[in-house]
């Protein structure tokens, strides 16, 4: 498995969608034409300065970009170690970092003339991001999700459908994440004329993991320029939690080529690893084939995949980027794993030292820094991705506190 | 050469003049003794190609029926060494019926496609379907598949335009199989006058016999379909008659294999009502 260290970690795909062995195009047939006719697409409007600016302009006036940079004075003091900054895509209009790669991609929806957006999704955040931009687009929206992730995600389901989306329960395998991912793709390979499907995160087929990358990477772009006028260096070291994985690319991706930058990702072991009932592909799952790309996966050993599990219902998913994947295969991001009851004692932390109540899945991210923090020297500089905002977790967190709300 | 059957099996259909029936079932569906029952019983039913179902946890291009066949048998403990299984079973009866594994690549990527291959090839499998390789993937499993041996059958769908017709038809082998459709299995059947053109349309491309398939429930929409086709496939139907053969905690009942094969009997009809025209012997 030992790979050359390339010159640059900056420069994938290749023109078949490869990071290393990872990703690719696995779809039926009745995809493909589709999936190359995007691919072209996004080559074009990745050139146009004119698609770039309506980015921008959007990104700064309906998303509220620049996310700030915020020093966590608070949460620095307790540590007692590196110094903590968050960045704030919590703060984005829809309270997540998923809005950024939607308006990138429903501008490309609409360059390539399709009439109908669907999506799937998890926590909700990428679906109420989704709808969002149909309404702003004026198109029709369906939105795919497990039955119980609508259980534990409530708030966000209503939230999507006072945007003018339907959502369309999912009722078939474990009903979370990646059951919604099949159906969307069931949909798509029906409807694939007039429908654009906005997938959240980087995974997928290629080009999809390439382009919800570089809609996601203004993330780490903004944050890289941020921490140079802050305190005039890079930061140490990045930390951000993975599901797919979308905000931690977008985050580490303008940093990888910088070799002072230690780059962590934090996976969800749910009540364990050992337990078996975990998220943490990376850790504990292997190489494998699913939604369109190679990547590693939680499957047992006939190749079935493997139900994931994480209080976090953005982070319920058995696969992972596959940029990710030839990440930790090449050795240049560490990714580790914390479990349920880490991340609820950091949402309770920040909530109480910050006044910000966190989403459970950057939760995650800020339960390895307050790990890793501590032992580190007060000059470390420590950027931790702040990816989105708790109001849709509290529901999760009474009852796993158990508080009857 | 395995891949021989199915040259074999559509020559002499085409001598016969009529199309070919193809069933699909998933192995191990409900669970692995019935399943290889109903196996056993297809060739005399009237099929002439049978495609086997390889179960997977997530099939992304199936319709509800199939998704739960997969999930019956995967309950009732098949798994991909099982399918392998059942076909080594079926071939000691049976040496001349074509058998087409169909399903997802990743029970056969954890599987060792090289060891897959070998295996396949020992138990008797003669092609593979495999919904979620496009020739964009040929490298990993396709070629070599061909170089052992085994046929590697494409879909060929309603997106596939003359431009990428060329490069789906590359390196199918054995037959191609149009998806009348654009969509998942079982859920609607396509205008079987759309059929016909989209028939003659690949046939310009390529010798290979044409199959079609994807929401063919009767023996009349066979025999449509049997006008233009070199066969006919019916899966999500042979699918709920398994479903509807089960009993309240999902075990087969006695009667279920039975029901089963008539069914399969009843549809085989549909390619035998009438011999095939000349342009078919052209074809051939």
């Amino acid at each position: 498995m030992a790979q050359a260290k390339p010159n640059s970690f900056r420069t994938g795909p290749d023109e078949r969608g490869h990071f290393g062995k990872f990703g690719g195009r696995f779809v039926a047939e009745t995809l493909m034409p589709l999936i190359l006719e995007l691919e072209k697409a996004w080559g074009v409007a990745r050139k146009d300065p004119a698609f770039q600016a309506e980015m921008d302009y959007l990104f700064r006036d309906y998303v509220g970009r620049p996310s700030p940079l915020y020093f966590a004075p608070r949460l620095t003091e307790h540590f007692g170690g590196a110094k903590i900054y968050l960045k704030r895509d919590e703060l984005n209009h829809t309270g997540a970092h998923k809005i950024n790669n939607c308006i990138g991609q429903i501008l490309l929806a609409k360059r390539m003339g399709k009439k109908r957006i669907i999506a799937e999704t998890g926590a909700g955040q990428h679906g109420v991001a989704t709808a969002t931009v149909a309404a702003l687009f004026n198109m029709p929206c369906v939105v795919y999700m497990g039955e119980t992730d609508i259980e534990r995600q409530k708030p966000n389901v209503f939230r999507m459908k006072l945007l003018g989306a339907e959502v369309r329960p999912v009722t078939s395998g474990s009903r979370t994440l990646k059951d919604a991912m099949n159906e969307a793709l069931r949909d798509w390979v029906t409807n694939v004329e007039d429908t654009f499907y906005i997938i959240g995160t980087v995974a997928g087929p290629h080009p999809y993991p390439e382009l919800v990358r570089e809609f996601q990477s203004i993330i780490g772009r903004e944050a890289r320029v941020q921490m140079m006028e802050r305190e005039g260096r890079l930061p140490d070291t990045l930390v951000a939690c993975i599901g797919g994985g979308s905000n931690a690319m977008g985050l580490f991706h303008p940093f990888l080529d910088d070799e002072s930058v230690r780059v962590i990702g934090v996976e969800a072991a749910g009540r364990g690893i050992e337990t078996g009932f975990h998220a943490a592909s990376l850790s504990a799952g292997r190489p494998g084939v699913l939604h369109g790309n190679r990547t590693y996966l939680l499957q047992d050993d006939d190749g079935q995949i493997a139900e994931a599990h994480s209080i976090s219902a953005g982070l319920d998913y058995p696969g992972i980027g596959p940029e990710h994947a030839w990440l930790h295969d090449m050795g240049r991001v560490e990714y580790v794993s914390i479990r349920d009851d880490e991340a609820l004692a950091a949402f309770q932390l920040c909530s109480k030292l910050e006044g910000i109540i966190p989403a459970l899945e950057p939760s995650h991210a800020l339960a390895h820094v307050a790990k890793i923090a501590p032992k580190l020297p007060r000059d470390h500089i420590l950027l931790m991705n702040l990816c989105g905002r708790g109001d849709k977790d509290i529901f999760t967190v009474a009852a796993a506190l158990g508080v009857t709300l | 050469m395995s891949g021989d059957r199915i040259t074999t099996r559509f020559a002499k259909l085409n001598a016969e003049g009529r199309a070919a029936f193809v069933s699909f079932i998933t192995a191990g569906d409900p669970d692995p003794t019935t399943s290889a029952a109903i196996l056993a019983k297809l060739p005399a039913a009237g099929v002439d190609v049978i495609e086997l179902g390889m179960p997977f946890s997530d099939p992304m291009a199936d319709g509800p029926a199939i998704q739960a066949a997969s999930l019956r048998a995967m309950k009732a403990g098949m798994t991909l060494k099982g399918t392998l299984a059942l076909v080594r079973d079926f071939r000691k009866s049976d040496q001349d019926t074509p058998i087409v594994l169909m399903g997802y690549f990743n029970p056969i990527y954890i599987y060792g496609v090289d060891r897959f291959i070998q295996d396949a090839l020992g138990a008797g499998v003669d092609g593979l379907i495999v919904v979620d390789l496009p020739p964009e993937e040929d490298d990993e499993l396709c070629l070599p598949a061909l170089k052992a041996g085994l046929s590697f059958i494409r879909l060929a769908t309603p997106t596939t335009d003359d431009k990428r017709l060329p490069q789906v038809l590359k390196n199918t082998s054995g037959f191609v199989y149009y998806v009348s459709i654009t969509g998942i299995t079982g859920t609607r059947t396509g205008d079987t006058g759309a059929v016909s053109s989209a028939v003659a349309r690949l046939k310009r491309h390529t010798q290979l016999p044409v199959v079609v398939g994807f929401g063919l429930k009767t023996a009349d929409q066979i025999a449509t379909v049997a006008e233009s086709a070199d066969g006919a496939v019916v899966g999500t139907a042979i699918v709920n008659k398994i479903a509807a053969g089960l009993d309240a905690s999902g075990h087969a009942t006695q009667t279920l294999t039975e029901q089963v094969v008539a069914f399969v009997r009843s549809l085989a009809e549909g390619v035998r009502r009438k011999p095939k025209g000349g342009n078919r012997a052209a074809a051939g």
